[in-house]
């Protein structure tokens, strides 16, 4: 098994790797962390504590899936708010994780319903012996207006709870992010003027997921009716990763945990690349369970040694300089798509959707059933390639456009 | 799992796996498979319909051109025709068709879906003999054209080779009973024990008629004539599912011949408990007749297949081959002897009809008295379940032409 390194710095907190189940869910009690420390996992943000005065009330049922053909969980929706245990009990279990695994990092997500609850909750957790707090300022189905993405919206209040939390507890504090937002960095940049260290992002999106063809009902159904509420899972990592890059180029040196439908080393590593530091799982934990963090920090051990780094701290951001606006990219070029015809199956795909989707530019022999480009047509879209079952299709002659002087190019 | 003669042997597709498989599926734009079923079914547009999730639409495109949908999913030799060329082959292995369509019309069962319609029957009667899969699919074609229909069966069930033939593994009864009752439901009358020896006097009754009686006979060897050790591979078939596997089952049983029958009966005795089943064919493993499908099966449970001998002498319950090619013989003692050489059809009856050997000579499934058609096993061509689907329903086109039909 490789292992290399996988220790990671982060607002000022070694961990030694850079995964962590993230607050749902999955870090729901001392049991449940335990596990996932003794499974590998570098990290653990517990269930968002609240207020003693604020009483959590669950829906039954409260997870539905997004599938697609055998696909179980394309995406995950879910209705759970904050921790359902009692203040105390919650208390009770840091102190026990941080007696118990001293070496791992503990994390104590919170949200308050007012400057006192920050303040308090702050004091509470640093006392029990959290190593870092997280600001839930983000979950998209509270049933208070005071708590969660309401809060996440607006700039100005998260500032001011930041400060409060600051003023409550001198950890390591990160502020995790709505994406129900269309840009997300004013209210990145709030936080950490108000004392926030990092920030974590992101949480999860606003949805409706399926409804009941028969009932006519949004699922999952609770008597009848259904509400909107947040949406995980790898199809919402485009959109993760997106937020994340924009935070990256709209504040200098962000600190960033990085965190939406993470599921295997590579969507781990693509996430560093682009400027997390560390990571922050939950849907993939609920379909497979805390061992998926082996694959994780083996395959990316491997790709360490494969590109050369001796640490993760090395591969933070790499990727965000070549993420630029649309209007800066080269647009002098074509390439055109080259068909590997001893691969070929002969299904006629790429025919059928350069047809339909792109410039008729496929030719199909219906004797020898393989397909052939014609350049006058294509425009090196690569709409075939990405359709091919087989992928016989890369990137072949490349073309300048009328008038374009010839130069590298870098495909 | 236990495999057993009253079971079906291959398990079915989940709700999962089906989509599975149908993901498996490239979507060809020229779908070898659509091109290649001889019943015209469209497994590239029914497969694409389950991997979108449209159960409904997936059972209608099945049903749209094959009236015994649920039966040719069983018992077809699909390796030899819609999967042989499918694309999916270059990669692994090809689309398991047969399975993806058994789902659908299992789900189209379950639901109680009623495809094909009711008919109007406002073109005249006409009249089918034999209740096989050629006469089932004339039924279902000539109602929906709009004629009112009476099969004549000289048994007392229906499904001719289905029910008598193919055993319970692999085609159960009431998969049978299914598929003749949705028939029934578009307005076909069935009327059995009634073996029709005098065209004449149907005739006048209906406008047309078509033959469809099938080669239920089977085939003896001289050699093995009149030995009472000796019976025929259809006669033990039968036997076995009219009971449902409830018969005396000889311990140490040699079978002659190498085609699907000769397959299924060694299979359903090993399945029912026979301690040895030695199959003997003529033919070598490189030309063996059986589907590759009813070959595994055999192989799966124990049967032993021993190709390219032939019979030369029988003494009592010893049958003594000798090699095609090599220089060898072979003696094999058995407690039960089996003919599975192949079998005919009894045409002696329709004495009025010109046949030749048990083939009946038609140009485009009319026979040389005009009012009369053939259809399955009694004309030329292939012997299988899948072709007998294609030839009642051309030869219902063409007795809808000759009475004067428009298409």
């Amino acid at each position: 098994m490789k292992k290399k390194d996988l220790s990671i710095n982060f607002l000022g907190v070694k961990f030694e790797n850079p995964f962590c189940l993230s607050s749902s869910p999955v870090g729901n009690c001392y049991e449940m962390c335990a596990k996932a420390y003794d499974s590998g996992w570098g990290g653990v943000v517990f269930k968002t504590i609240g207020p003693k005065h604020f009483l959590i009330n669950e829906v039954s049922p409260r997870f539905d899936a997004l599938t697609k053909e055998d696909t179980p969980f394309v995406g995950f929706k879910n209705m759970e708010q904050i921790a359902e245990h009692s203040l105390e009990e919650n208390l009770n279990d840091l102190r026990r994780l941080k007696k118990e695994y001293p070496n791992k990092v503990l994390i104590a997500s919170i949200m308050g319903t007012n400057e006192e609850d920050w303040v308090e909750l702050a004091r509470l957790v640093e006392e029990a012996g959290a190593d870092m707090i997280e600001m839930n300022l983000s979950c998209p189905q509270m049933t208070s207006h005071e708590m969660g993405s309401d809060v996440g919206t607006n700039a100005e209040l998260c500032k001011k709870y930041c400060k409060a939390v600051k003023r409550g507890s001198k950890l390591p504090m990160m502020a995790k992010m709505t994406p129900n937002v269309t840009d997300m960095v004013p209210i990145a940049k709030a936080c950490l003027e108000g004392g926030a260290d990092g920030i974590a992002a992101i949480n999860t999106i606003k949805s409706i997921c399926n409804v009941d063809l028969d009932k006519k009902i949004g699922m999952p159904i609770v008597n009848g009716k259904s509400s909107i509420s947040g949406y995980s899972g790898k199809a919402v990592k485009p959109v993760a990763l997106r937020f994340i890059q924009q935070l990256r180029t709209g504040i200098e040196d962000v600190q960033i945990s990085g965190i939406g439908g993470i599921e295997t080393w590579e969507d781990a590593a693509e996430f560093i690349l682009l400027g997390a530091k560390t990571l922050q799982v939950t849907t993939a934990i609920m379909q497979y369970g805390y061992r998926i963090v082996e694959d994780m920090c083996n395959g990316l051990s491997h790709y360490l040694e494969d590109q050369g780094y001796d640490s993760l701290e090395e591969m933070v951001g790499v990727a965000n300089k070549n993420i630029i606006p649309c209007e800066e990219l080269d647009r002098s070029y074509i390439v055109y798509p080259k068909i590997d015809l001893d691969k070929c199956v002969g299904c006629g795909r790429c025919y059928i959707s350069c047809f339909d989707g792109a410039h008729q530019a496929i030719e199909f022999d219906e004797e020898t059933r393989r397909p052939s480009v014609n350049k006058d047509k294509c425009v090196g879209c690569h709409l075939c390639a990405t359709v091919c079952p087989v992928r016989c299709i890369s990137k072949g002659e490349i073309k300048f456009k009328k008038g374009a002087k010839e130069h590298e190019i870098k495909l | 799992m236990k495999k057993a003669y009253q079971k079906e042997y291959e398990p079915a597709f989940t709700p999962l796996t089906v989509i599975h498989e149908a993901s498996r599926c490239l979507l060809c734009y020229d779908a070898p498979c659509s091109k290649a079923c001889p019943a015209g079914t469209h497994p590239a547009k029914f497969i694409r319909s389950v991997r979108f999730r449209n159960f409904k639409g997936a059972a209608e495109t099945i049903r749209k051109n094959n009236a015994l949908g649920s039966i040719c999913a069983r018992v077809c030799p699909t390796e030899k025709l819609c999967q042989k060329g499918c694309s999916r082959s270059g990669i692994d292995r090809p689309i398991e068709i047969g399975k993806i369509q058994r789902y659908v019309t299992d789900f189209e069962d379950a639901i109680g879906m009623a495809v094909l319609p009711k008919g109007e029957k406002n073109k005249g009667k006409v009249a089918i003999i034999g209740s096989g899969p050629a006469g089932l699919q004339a039924a279902a074609t000539l109602t929906e054209l709009g004629y009112d229909v009476t099969i004549f069966e000289k048994e007392e069930k229906f499904g001719g080779w289905l029910r008598y033939g193919i055993p319970e593994y692999r085609l159960p009864n009431e998969i049978v009973d299914k598929e003749i009752a949705r028939i029934e439901k578009m307005g076909v009358t069935f009327v059995n024990n009634k073996e029709i020896t005098d065209l004449e006097v149907l005739k006048k009754d209906y406008k047309a008629i078509l033959l469809a009686v099938g080669a239920s006979y089977g085939k003896m060897l001289p050699l093995f004539k009149d030995n009472e050790k000796v019976s025929l591979a259809v006669d033990v078939l039968a036997n076995i599912k009219e009971h449902n596997g409830e018969v005396e089952v000889p311990n140490n049983v040699l079978i002659i011949g190498g085609g699907d029958v000769a397959m299924d009966v060694a299979t359903s005795l090993k399945l029912l408990g026979a301690k040895t089943v030695t199959v003997v064919a003529r033919e070598q493993v490189f030309e063996f007749p059986a589907s590759k499908k009813e070959y595994k099966d055999a192989h799966d449970n124990d049967v032993s297949i021993i190709d390219g001998y032939t019979p030369i002498e029988v003494n009592g319950n010893e049958v003594t081959f000798k090699h095609v090619e090599l220089d060898a013989t072979l003696k094999i003692k058995a407690d039960k002897i089996i003919v599975a050489i192949g079998q005919m059809s009894k045409l002696e009856v329709f004495d009025t009809i010109t046949s030749n050997r048990g083939i009946v000579d038609t140009n485009k499934y009319q026979t040389n008295d005009k009012q009369v058609f053939a259809a399955g096993d009694i004309i030329k061509g292939d012997k299988i379940v899948v072709a007998a689907v294609k030839y009642g329903k051309e030869a219902a086109y063409a007795i809808d032409e000759y009475l004067g039909g428009k298409r």
